[in-house]
C-alpha cells in the first residue's frame, strides 16, 4: 500500500491488550482518511447513547493518506470521540510532528476503549505497544508531561500527545498537547482521555513511507512549496491568523464584552500589527509545512516576563476581546496557561466572558467567586479563573463545565447570552454582520465552528452581501462542507486556500501519493459521504433542528456599534438558510438524510439509525 | 586549495518544517523517513530550530575513528565516502563526530552521511525559506560580515 499504513491499532485499557486490523482499498477510497476514518470507526464502535464520560466511549487518532510525505502541511491528525461538551460527535485537528510520527509506526488510525485502572500512558514504539504506568506524570501540565516521557525513554524522535491537569479534573472543554505546542483544542477530547485514565500516548515511528509516484510527487510539491512563498501564503507568513483582529475589528465583527459590543476600543493592543511590532522572536513550522504560520511571542518586562508562547487570533478574541482584555502580555500568559493545563482556548476564554457578564449583571456574586471581581477586562481575574478552571475548584468547578451547562445551571435569563452551538462555544466572528457564517457555524456537525466551512472566507472578503440571508448560502454552505471533510481526513491545514484548494488538486495529489484511481468526483462524493455519517451520528444521539438554532443573543440584541450597528440574525432569516441547507443536502424538512440520498453515497447500512 | 563547501543552515531563517528531512530521505532512500536523511533537523522547543548536514571536517575524527578504514575522504570535493563492504556498523564514527552528522542505517546496519547530492543537494533546492547554501568558509564568513554590518548600522540609525 502507497500513502496509507494499511492498519487500524485497537487498544483496550480494560485488560491491557491491543489488536491490529488491515485496511483494505475500498475503506480507504470511501472514507480518504483522518476524519472520514475517525467518523466511521466513532459510529462503528460506540454504542448508541453512552456518556461521553463512561468507559464505552472510544477515542479515536486519525492521520491521513499524505501524512509524513512530502505534500505541504500534511502532518496533521484528527482526534475523534463522543464530545463531553456537546453529547455529539466531537473532533478537534492538530498539527505538529506526531501525526506524521504515527504513520511511520505503521497505522492510520489508533481506536482507544475502556479505562485503564490506574493513570498510564501508551507508547506505540513501531510494533510494540507499551502500558506504562503514569503515576509520577499526573499532575503534571501537558509540556512537562511530555519532556518526561522522553527523557523515560531517552530518544528525541519520540513524540508525545499529553493532557494536562483539566483533562484529569474532566473539565468538559480539556484539549489534547502534542509536541509540546499544538492542540487538538476543541470538543472536549482531552476530558474524554482523562476519563479513560489515559495520561499520554507517546509515539515512536521508524519505518520508511513509501508513494506511488516519488518523482513526480515531488516536483508537485516543490512547485507548490514554492507558491507559498508568494501571495497565497503571504497573510499566514507575515502575520499569522492574529493579522485577522484589526480586520474584523473594521468590520465591527470582533466581539467584545461576550458580544455585547461587536468591535473593541483596545484591538490595535492586541492586533497582529502591534504583537509582530513588540513581542514576536520567531515563526515556526509545523512538519512539513512550508508556509510557518506559527507565531511565537516573547513577554519581557512586567509581571509576565518570561512568557513564551505562540498565540493566534481565536485566543486574542477569547481571552482579549471577549473578557475585554486589551493587555497583551496577560493574554499571553493566559494562552501559556490554556496550553499547559490543557484547556481549549476559546471555550475557555467565551465561558469565562459569560461568567463577567454575569457577574457585572449581579447573577453570579462574590459568594460565587470568593470575592475576585469578575469583571470584564481585570485580567487578573481571568488569570485567576483559569487556574481554578483547569483544578474545579471553587467557580471554576461551574465553568468547568462550560458554557451551556453552566448557564442552564445558573438560569437567570443567562443562557440568553450563553454564545455556544450544541455546547461547543463561538468562535471570534460576530455572527450577526455575517449571515453566511451564521449559518456556517451552526450547521457544523460538531457545534459552533468556523472550520467546517470556513464561510468567513466568503462575507469577510466580501465576496458575497454579508448582511443578507440568502437561500443560495444553504447549496453554498454544503459545498465547502463537503470540501472541508475532505481537507480534514487528506489531513491538510486550511491555511493552503491561498494555494490549492479544490478536488482536481487533491485528487492529483492522492494519485500520485497512493497510486488509486482516484478522481475530483469521487472525493466529493467521499466528503459528502463523511459529512453525512456525521449527521447520522448526532441524530443516533438525540439531535433535532432546534439544535442547529444561533444562540438568543445572536437574533435578538442587535449590534449596537461599528459598522454593523443594528444588525441581527433573525429567526426568519435563519430559517430560511437553514432550510435552503437542508434541500440542497436532501434532507427532510427536519433535517435528516433520506435513504434515497444514504444509499447514493453508500450508507444504507446506517438508514435504520437515523429513523428512514 | 580552499576549503570545500559544505550545507550551511541560517537558524533566523529555518522554521524548523523538516521538509530538508523528508527531501533527502526521498531521494537517497526511495521513501520518506527522517532517519534515513543525511540532514537533520534540531528544534529546540520552542525558538530554536536549525537543520544539520556534514562539516566536511579538514582532517574528520570520523575518518580517523574507523578501525576498518571504511570511511575516506574524497579528495575534490571533501565528501566522505562509505566502503560498505568494510564498514560493520561499529558506530565508533558516530561517537566520534562532533556534530552527530554521521549515521547508523536502520536496516543496512552501514553507516552513511551526507554526500552532497554531486555538488548539488536537494535540500536546499526544496528548503522553501531559502535557509539551506552551500558555501565554504570564506563565503560564510562574507555573509556574516554583511549581516554584522546591517545590523549595527540599523541599530545606530
Amino acid at each position: 500500500m502507497f500513502g496509507y499504513a494499511g492498519k487500524i491499532l485497537y487498544v483496550d485499557l480494560n485488560r491491557n491488550k491491543t489488536k491490529v486490523t488491515v485496511i483494505k482499498n475500498g475503506f480507504c477510497e470511501k472514507y480518504v482518511g483522518g476524519n472520514g476514518f475517525a467518523i466511521r470507526l466513532l459510529y462503528d464502535n460506540t454504542k448508541p447513547k453512552i456518556e461521553p464520560f463512561d468507559r464505552e466511549n472510544t477515542l479515536i487518532f486519525a492521520v491521513g493518506p499524505f501524512a509524513g510525505t512530502m505534500v505541504p502541511t500534511s502532518g496533521k491528525h484528527m482526534v475523534q470521540a463522543k464530545s463531553p461538551l456537546t453529547g455529539f460527535m466531537g473532533e478537534s485537528v492538530s498539527s505538529g510532528m506526531w501525526g506524521q510520527a504515527l504513520k511511520r509506526a505503521g497505522y492510520d488510525a489508533v481506536v482507544i476503549r475502556g479505562k485503564a485502572e490506574k493513570p498510564t500512558y501508551l507508547f506505540i514504539d513501531d510494533d510494540n505497544i507499551h502500558f506504562r504506568d503514569a503515576k509520577n506524570l499526573w499532575g503534571q501540565d501537558s509540556i512537562q508531561t511530555s519532556d518526561m516521557i522522553v527523557e523515560e525513554i531517552g530518544d528525541e524522535n519520540v513524540c508525545v500527545a499529553a493532557i494536562g491537569p483539566a483533562g484529569e479534573h474532566l473539565v468538559r472543554f480539556a484539549n489534547i498537547t502534542n509536541d509540546r505546542y499544538r492542540q487538538a483544542g476543541r470538543t472536549g477530547m482531552g476530558a474524554v482521555m482523562g476519563s479513560k485514565n489515559l495520561k499520554a500516548v507517546a509515539v515512536r515511528g521508524t519505518k520508511k513511507i513509501e508513494v506511488h509516484n516519488l518523482d513526480k510527487l515531488m516536483e508537485v510539491c516543490h512547485d507548490l512549496n514554492e507558491q507559498f512563498q508568494g501571495p497565497g501564503g503571504e497573510f499566514y507568513r507575515k502575520w499569522g491568523t492574529p493579522g485577522m483582529v484589526l480586520i474584523m475589528n473594521h468590520m465591527a465583527s470582533l466581539p467584545t464584552r461576550n458580544y455585547q459590543q461587536a468591535t473593541f476600543e483596545l484591538a490595535e493592543n492586541i492586533s497582529g500589527e502591534h504583537i509582530v511590532e513588540h513581542y514576536i522572536a520567531k515563526a515556526i513550522s509545523c512538519a512539513g509545512c512550508p508556509i510557518a504560520c506559527d507565531h511565537i511571542s516573547v513577554i519581557e518586562g512586567g509581571p509576565h516576563t518570561g512568557t513564551v508562547t505562540s498565540v493566534e487570533f481565536e485566543t486574542l478574541y477569547a481571552l482579549g476581546s471577549e473578557c475585554g482584555i486589551g493587555y497583551f502580555p496577560a493574554i499571553a500568559k493566559a494562552t501559556d496557561l490554556c496550553d499547559r493545563l490543557g484547556m481549549d482556548t476559546i471555550s475557555t476564554g467565551v465561558t469565562i466572558g459569560w461568567a463577567m457578564e454575569c457577574y457585572e449583571r449581579d447573577i453570579l456574586t462574590n459568594e460565587d467567586t470568593d470575592g475576585t471581581e469578575l469583571t470584564f477586562g481585570n485580567h487578573e481575574a481571568l488569570i485567576e479563573v483559569i487556574n481554578k478552571i483547569a483544578h474545579r475548584e471553587g467557580i471554576g468547578n461551574l465553568l468547568a463545565e462550560g458554557v451551556k451547562k453552566a448557564s442552564e445551571k445558573v438560569g437567570k435569563g443567562s443562557k440568553h447570552f450563553a454564545m455556544h452551538n450544541k455546547g461547543l462555544e463561538l468562535p471570534g466572528y460576530d455572527l450577526r454582520g455575517l449571515k453566511a457564517s451564521a449559518l456556517g457555524f451552526m450547521t457544523s456537525t460538531r457545534g459552533g465552528c468556523h472550520l467546517r466551512s470556513q464561510m468567513y472566507d466568503f462575507d469577510v472578503k466580501g465576496k458575497i452581501d454579508r448582511f443578507k440571508a440568502e437561500k443560495s448560502l444553504g447549496k453554498m454552505v454544503m459545498d465547502r462542507e463537503d470540501l472541508l471533510a475532505v481537507v480534514d481526513s487528506l489531513m491538510l491545514c486550511k491555511f493552503i486556500r491561498g494555494v490549492f484548494y479544490t478536488f482536481d488538486k487533491f485528487a492529483e495529489l492522492y494519485r500520485l501519493v497512493t497510486g488509486i484511481e482516484m478522481t475530483a468526483d469521487k472525493l466529493q462524493k467521499a466528503g459528502e459521504r463523511i459529512y453525512n455519517l456525521e449527521k447520522a451520528y448526532n441524530i443516533r444521539e438525540g439531535w433535532t433542528k432546534k439544535d442547529d438554532y444561533p444562540p438568543p443573543r445572536i437574533m435578538k440584541d442587535p449590534i449596537p456599534d461599528g459598522v454593523a450597528k443594528g444588525s441581527v440574525v433573525t429567526r426568519q432569516e435563519f430559517e430560511i438558510m437553514l432550510n435552503a441547507y437542508f434541500e440542497a443536502r436532501g434532507w427532510s424538512k427536519e433535517g435528516t438524510p433520506q435513504k434515497q440520498k444514504l444509499a447514493e453515497l453508500g450508507l444504507e447500512d446506517i438508514a435504520e439509525d437515523v429513523g428512514v | 586549495m580552499m576549503k570545500h563547501k559544505c550545507i550551511v543552515s541560517d537558524p533566523e531563517k529555518c522554521n524548523g518544517c523538516r521538509i530538508c528531512e523528508l527531501v533527502c530521505s526521498g531521494v537517497k532512500e526511495g521513501g520518506f523517513n527522517p532517519l534515513v536523511s543525511r540532514i537533520r533537523t534540531v528544534r529546540i522547543e520552542p525558538l530554536i530550530n536549525t537543520s544539520i548536514a556534514c562539516r566536511l571536517c579538514e582532517d574528520p575524527k570520523c575518518v580517523k575513528s574507523c578501525p576498518r578504514k571504511a570511511l575516506r575522504i574524497d579528495e575534490n570535493t571533501g565528501v566522505i565516502t562509505v566502503d560498505e563492504d568494510r564498514c560493520d556498523g561499529c558506530c565508533w564514527c558516530i561517537e566520534a563526530c562532533e556534530f552527530g552528522t554521521i549515521f547508523l542505517h536502520p536496516e543496512k546496519r552501514k553507516v552513511f552521511v551526507c554526500d552532497l547530492c554531486g555538488m548539488d543537494p536537494k535540500c536546499i533546492e526544496f528548503c522553501p525559506k531559502d535557509a539551506l547554501v552551500l558555501m565554504t568558509p570564506e563565503e560564510i564568513g562574507q555573509k556574516m560580515r554583511k549581516r554584522a554590518t546591517i545590523k549595527s548600522l540599523a541599530e545606530q540609525t
